[in-house]
């Protein structure tokens, strides 16, 4: 039990390092939106379960925190998404498409 | 004496975050940053609990969750349309 609680909390361990390297790392909001969310949700994920695994009495509450944390962030993200993208933020140099302004010609016209 | 190591990473995960939060160009990168920078905490809070043996901080790590959430949800709403 602790050996399998240990591996399932160091991979999701491993998930939040690569998620915060894609914030560092990455050139622009959106994208390092999409590294900060997608990584951090399902490393925060995994390492609580892993604790809960870990330590077989604490894991109905540690279900409650995963299962929120598995709700509420990429609301919060969404969010955040929306509002750079109504501040004006531009894309980076090397963004190929951009479906929101498309979208907003589209409406223009109809 | 695993938990120590993946305690490391995680602080090291928030250290890169937290370059990035004193880097970054403009307002939405600093709030995506921060809001990464909570969602570690809450799983590093509930590591803490169980490297100290604690069920107290289960709790602590529910309460930050909620008002991590509410606050970024603040924060966008203040940089969509302002307050």
């Amino acid at each position: 039990m602790q050996v399998i609680g240990t591996v399932i909390a160091g991979i999701g361990t491993i998930f939040l390092f690569l998620g915060s390297l894609g914030v560092l790392r990455l050139p622009d909001v959106y994208n390092r939106l999409q590294a900060g969310t997608k990584c951090t949700t399902l490393g925060a994920f995994l390492t609580i379960i892993g604790v809960g695994i870990m330590q077989p009495c604490w894991l109905p509450k540690t279900l409650v925190i995963a299962l929120f944390i598995l709700i509420t962030n990429p609301i919060s993200n969404h969010a955040l998404g929306r509002a750079s993208r109504k501040s004006g933020v531009a894309l980076c140099d090397k963004s190929v498409v951009d479906k929101a302004e498309e979208f907003e010609e589209y409406q223009g016209r109809k | 004496m695993s938990e120590i190591i993946l305690l490391a990473i995680i602080c090291l995960a928030i250290l890169l975050c937290l370059s990035r939060m004193l880097k970054g160009p403009t307002a939405p990168d600093r709030a995506v940053a921060v809001d990464t920078i909570a969602t570690i905490t809450t799983a590093l809070l509930v590591l803490l609990g169980s490297i100290f043996e604690r069920y107290v901080y289960l709790d602590v790590a529910l309460v930050y969750a909620v008002l991590t959430f509410i606050g970024s949800v603040a924060i966008a709403r203040f940089l969509e349309k302002g307050i």
